[in-house]
């Protein structure tokens, strides 16, 4: 199994990490000829959503990667990574992939002091360590699955293929998440 | 709810890498920077190259003027406190800011003590020139670590002397013999504990930037090459003659960095760079503030 890990900015390396722990294969995707490695899953890291955003467009990664997700390849998206596939951002006019029917609002918890480490059940997984670095969560969810919810804010979500998580799973010891993810990717 | 703030602190550095810091002075150039792709500001009322020609003592910025621009975007904003001045510093923590740079680039308030950081929730990211430097500013509670190169001055060299430096000196300590570290500790004038985490894990424990002189897309590809996980661009953005494009430019330089042909192509009419003055041409070392 290879996954593809967007490398543009952000904490990608920490994500391909937790991979070689669970023992998939990962390449970094930079720029289009990256694309041209056969891939059974896409991590969409954290980092700037904005810069993110920006990069994907202006290195024509945009398109390809958005007819991947939409042909179902499974992803896991991050922090960031969640802004990119949520199909509305309550603070900002800007929509990215929009791949996934959730409203999110961007640094919901508040500026660098108001982040913090908890944990919490997820669906299907269990209990979880959650670190959320200026981190978002999701106002909305209409056509998606809650998978975890924190002081009554959701922060993880899942429509089909996709799992979007306001925190960083790649920052934490466990690696639940990843093995649940790798299983998605397996399934096809 | 546990709650770890070093380790939160260095967390939000980690989602920093690969993006590129800029200096700004107005919410104005502020959203500018965001649009060109900035994973973060820094916010201060006057760049480098100012500071430089001014002369006199560099401060603090004004809380108002950080505030507008805290409002202007939403990327992480960063501002400047003078090296060991506490007081500046716990202003800064009353505003809200997301990381503080404890910084040799405005006039030193301590000549002899830097801040402790760790009395404090905010982060804070450090110069350093040398791995003792760069060890003596974790200890202290810094959260992130950059080059100090030589501000406002467009000249790549001392960035690349003090990554160069750093670089060397991890590779030292990684190839000792265990009996050997504690001898590097007290040469670096460091924590024993700090000396064997470099030499374990070939690296210095939070993030490292390159600052100080990057002016061109080349400048920023030269020190992702060399190690740097990041870019700050102080002067040589908004001293330039287009600043959006050039901003861009190093934003997708740093993105790909070892792509010579992308680098190339984002490399043509920039326009004019800024002007720089050499290392041997200023009579004011900054890189020598803070050790």
């Amino acid at each position: 199994m290879v996954i593809g890990v967007l490398a543009l900015q952000g904490d990608f390396a920490e994500h391909k990490q937790k991979l070689a722990e669970c023992g998939a294969e990962c390449f970094e995707i930079r720029q289009l000829k990256d694309l041209e490695r056969k891939f059974d899953g896409l991590i969409l890291p954290g980092g700037e959503s904005t810069v993110i955003g920006k990069l994907l467009r202006e290195i024509d990664l945009f398109e390809p990667l958005k007819k991947k997700i939409t042909d179902g390849l499974p992803v896991l998206a991050t922090c960031a990574g969640m802004i990119l596939l949520a199909k509305n951002i309550e603070n900002d006019n800007t929509v990215h992939f929009g791949t996934m029917d959730i409203t999110v609002k961007r640094n919901a918890f508040g500026r660098q002091l108001g982040s913090f480490h908890t944990s919490s059940e997820m669906k299907y997984i269990g209990e979880v360590p959650m670190t959320f670095i200026r981190a978002p969560y999701i106002t909305e969810c209409s056509g998606a699955e809650i998978l975890a919810e924190t002081d009554g804010k959701i922060v993880a979500s899942k429509q089909g293929n996709q799992i979007a998580l306001a925190f960083h799973p790649e920052l934490d010891e466990c690696i639940k998440i990843y093995e649940y993810f790798l299983s998605l990717c397996s399934d096809d | 709810m546990e709650n770890n703030r070093y380790k939160l602190n260095k967390e939000l550095a980690q989602m920093l890498k690969g993006g590129v810091i800029m200096d700004v002075t107005t919410p104005e150039q502020a959203k500018i920077a965001e649009a060109a792709g900035a994973c973060a500001v820094m916010a201060l009322e006057r760049i480098p190259a100012d500071i430089r020609a001014a002369g006199g003592v560099s401060r603090m910025s004004d809380p108002k003027m950080i505030k507008g621009i805290m409002d202007a975007v939403s990327i992480p904003v960063m501002a400047k406190c003078r090296i060991g001045h506490f007081a500046e510093a716990q202003i800064l923590q009353a505003i809200e800011i997301d990381y503080i740079d404890e910084s040799e680039v405005l006039s030193p308030a301590d000549d002899v003590y830097h801040i402790n950081k760790r009395n404090f929730d905010v982060p804070f990211v450090c110069g350093a020139k040398d791995l003792g430097e760069a060890l003596r500013r974790i200890s202290e509670g810094a959260s992130m670590i950059r080059t100090k190169g030589e501000p406002g001055t467009g000249d790549i060299v001392q960035a690349v002397r003090h990554m160069r430096m750093m670089n060397s000196e991890i590779r030292r300590l990684q190839s000792m013999d265990e009996d050997e570290l504690y001898n590097a500790a007290k040469v670096l004038q460091v924590p024993f504990d700090l000396v064997q985490y470099v030499h374990e894990n070939g690296r210095i424990p939070v993030v490292n930037f390159a600052a100080g002189g990057v002016a061109t897309p080349a400048d920023a590809a030269l020190m992702m090459q060399l190690g740097a996980e990041g870019v700050f661009v102080g002067s040589g953005i908004f001293k330039s003659g287009n600043p959006e494009k050039r901003a861009s430019a190093i934003v997708k330089a740093v993105t790909n960095y070892s792509d010579a042909k992308m680098i190339a192509e984002l490399s043509e009419d920039l326009g004019e760079a800024m002007v720089g003055i050499n290392e041997n041409e200023i009579s004011l070392l900054m890189a020598e503030r803070g050790k």
